[in-house]
């Protein structure tokens, strides 16, 4: 579990002004932001701000209509980052198969998949329903394997797309938990979220996007006393839409 | 996995499929007319024969017409068929050799009972088509380029009658075979020329019963040759000329003879060495 | 001739146990199985291919598969059939009236249509999995099969649309097949010769044989695919 130490890290993962633009409506503008090892990073901001654009840019989903990012350290034979989506995508086949999928596109051999694959669900608590078929559970499961199956890639960087957004409230804490063992374990986390409070208890430092520009890139504790922006000020009034 | 096998499957199959055609089983095809296939003659008389000779005889029924071009094309090894002028046609261009005339039988014209044209009972053919182009009674025609749809046309000419004017009035093409000609006139209550054959061996009369037969004009002949080997190559002339030859012997003969529907003798073996 | 005797001919038939009827109705299922084997090896990777690439002319491609649905099978018989002959192209290879030269008929009858059900499905799917596949690092190739196992339930239903036009068209296996007794006879060319020699109880008996064929088959196919949806969700 500690593999990413021993690998040289390609953090940090690097923006260099860049813009996206979807139908000729500009959705990020001149963004620069470094995103660094170690630290939990949240992406705050107002609905329609461009956060999940940001994330998908950033995981290379999406291509930048202008400007450059790109990883600054080391670089590696594999991706270096995962995702986890807002609704996960359960293939139809079991939990462990799910678990299993990324390592195969990754060329690893069946019985290092296999045992990769119950030390992450072990992990994340759903060891127990390894050969269930994934599409039967429940969402906050269906998350929890989400999480396993990045979490098996043993990524440098885990980008979360509001991972709690359609979850309980039961859930949503043994979502943060998995996070925070992530975390924990030397991946370094950027995600996005509309939950102040969620973002209280998980991030060091805050992006705060508005109007499709980084208003506002502080440490969380900074950041909740004293916003220096307005706009970051207003938001956490609650008087801009979340 | 699964899908390795599902492809297995597959392919295994369709080797399955393929595998009776690359044998080389006794076989030999025989193009020839819905009259000798659908009035059952086949199925009586082909079975002593493979019994004889371990040829197993594939029979493709078609129109004389497209039946012949199976044979130009090479798609069969004998051709068996009843258009005279045709088939004389098809030795002359060298597409077939070695014809016999091995068998006849004849028209007949059926139609409704209650015989609108009052052809009924004739047996002058041409006399009862003039009527009933005269009385614009509905006829239904093979239009299909068949051996009877030859004869009929021939019929037609001798009668000194234009078609086109009754074409999609009373005179109608169905453009098939003799069977669903015959469904049609049972349903259109229309007269028909077909082979006795096939008329025999017909169940969907309704109320269409002969109204003209026995003219000498009616006479139906037959004959079997061989596809030409020179022009196809492929053209299995050995197994072919087995069955033409047997076809003309005495036990084809006979077995032609002793096809009866109903106690009626439906072929008649007239093969002349 | 009432509905009771082709109803009580279609009891015979299955009652009756004639070897011939059990012949024709073999070689039916073993023609049209084995034409939906290959068109779905065919048109299942095709039609997901098509749902996940991006190429200039795909739209193109899209609507002229779909519009090969409806393909005449005389059409596809008489092609099947002038490419077969001994004086066409692939006459060599002697397949012309036998099983196989109907199984190549028919598949090219159905290939677009497994493909253009197949594509429609696979882009539903596809629509949903996309950002996780390329997010999972999945090549388009990959995706192609991950989403072909993973639609599997739906795509039974376009190989049962294809198995249904296979099983149920007598245009192109007449022409090619060449309706010869014991070789090349099926169900549905049973019933044109029937038809053809005015036996219509037993045409529509053997029609009768030929739709609960069917239907049974889809009967069964449905009731595997609510079994496994329920189990695999």
């Amino acid at each position: 579990m500690n593999a990413v130490h021993a690998r040289p890290s390609p953090l940090p993962l690097e923006l260099r002004d860049v813009s996206f633009a979807a139908g000729g409506v500009a959705i990020l503008s001149r963004i620069s932001l470094t995103l660094g090892a170690g630290t939990r990073t949240v992406i705050l901001g107002p609905n329609g701000a461009g956060k999940s654009v940001l994330l998908r840019l950033c995981h290379g989903l999406l291509r930048p209509s202008a400007g450059t990012i790109a990883w600054q350290g080391a670089a590696g034979r594999r991706r270096p980052d995962a995702m986890v989506f807002q609704r996960p995508v359960m293939l139809r086949r079991s939990v462990r198969g799910n678990v299993e999928y990324g390592l195969k596109l990754a060329g690893i051999g069946a019985a290092e998949r296999r045992a990769i694959a119950l030390q992450r669900l072990e992990a994340v608590g759903l060891a127990r329903l390894a050969s269930r078929p994934a599409r039967r559970l429940s969402g906050g499961e269906q998350q929890r394997v989400a999480l396993a199956r990045a979490w098996a890639l043993d990524p440098a960087l885990l980008f979360l797309d509001e991972p709690t957004a359609s979850l309980d409230p039961a859930a949503t804490r043994l979502v943060e938990a998995i996070v925070q063992a992530m975390h924990e374990a030397g991946t370094k986390i950027v995600m996005t979220t509309h939950d102040l409070g969620q973002a209280r208890r998980l991030a060091d430092e805050i992006v705060f996007l508005h109007r499709c520009r980084v208003v506002e890139h502080a440490p969380a504790a900074r950041f909740f006393a004293a916003p220096t922006s307005p706009e970051a000020a207003a938001f956490m009034r609650g008087e801009l839409p979340v | 996995m699964h899908r390795r096998r599902f492809v297995g499957i597959a392919a295994i199959t369709a080797l399955a499929l393929a595998a009776p055609a690359a044998a080389q089983e006794k076989s030999i095809v025989v193009a020839s007319t819905t009259s000798t296939e659908q009035s059952g003659l086949f199925k009586h008389i082909l079975p002593p024969f493979e019994r004889k000779t371990g040829i197993k005889v594939r029979v493709v029924a078609q129109g004389t017409g497209q039946a012949l071009d199976m044979g130009k094309r090479g798609d069969a090894d004998v051709v068996f068929v009843h258009d005279r002028d045709a088939e004389l046609k098809f030795v002359a261009e060298g597409y077939g050799v070695d014809r016999r005339e091995v068998m006849y039988n004849d028209f007949v014209v059926v139609g409704p009972s209650a015989d609108p044209a009052k052809v009924r009972g004739s047996k002058d053919v041409i006399d009862a088509l003039k009527k009933i182009a005269a009385a614009q009674a509905p006829f239904v025609s093979r239009g299909d380029r068949s051996g009877t749809h030859a004869a009929e046309l021939r019929f037609w000419k001798a009668a000194g009658i234009d078609l086109a004017a009754g074409r999609g009035g009373w005179y109608r093409e169905t453009g098939s075979g003799m069977g669903p000609t015959l469904n049609t006139a049972a349903a259109m209550n229309a007269y028909a020329l077909a082979d006795r054959g096939t008329w025999l061996s017909f169940k969907n009369r309704q109320s269409l019963v002969v109204a003209v037969e026995g003219d000498g004009k009616l006479f139906n002949q037959y004959g079997v040759m061989l596809v030409n080997p020179e022009k196809h190559r492929h053209v299995k002339k050995e197994l072919g000329m087995a069955f033409v030859d047997w076809i003309a012997s005495p036990e084809g003969q006979a077995a032609i003879a002793s096809y009866k529907i109903g106690g009626e003798q439906l072929f008649f073996p007239n093969h002349r060495k | 001739m009432s509905e009771r005797d082709a109803f009580s001919t279609a009891l015979a038939l299955i009652g009756g146990a004639d070897p011939a009827l059990w012949g024709i109705v073999g070689l039916s299922l073993a023609v049209s199985l084995a034409a939906v084997a290959l068109a779905s090896l065919v048109g299942l990777p095709l039609g997901a291919a098509l749902a996940v690439f991006r190429f200039p002319g795909r739209g193109a491609l899209v609507t002229l598969f779909n519009g090969m649905m409806g393909l005449p099978p005389v059409v596809v018989g008489l092609a099947v059939y002038l490419l077969l002959s001994r004086a066409g192209p692939l006459g060599g290879l002697g397949l012309l009236f036998t099983p196989a030269a109907m199984v190549i008929a028919q598949t090219i009858l159905i290939v677009p249509i497994v493909a253009a059900l197949a594509r429609q499905t696979v882009e539903d799917a596809w629509r949903e999995y996309e950002e996780q596949m390329r997010s999972l690092g999945a090549t388009p190739r990959r995706s192609v099969a991950t989403l072909i196992w993973d639609t599997r339930f739906s795509l039974a239903t376009a190989v049962l649309a294809g198995l249904g036009r296979a099983s149920a068209e007598v245009g192109a296996v007449m022409i090619v097949g060449g309706n010869i007794d014991g070789l090349t006879r099926v169900m549905t060319t049973a019933i044109a010769l029937e038809t053809s020699k005015g036996d219509l109880p037993l045409a529509l008996g053997l029609g009768i044989v030929l739709i609960a064929l069917i239907v049974l088959i889809n009967a069964a196919a449905s009731a595997m695919k609510a079994v496994a949806q329920a189990r695999f969700g």
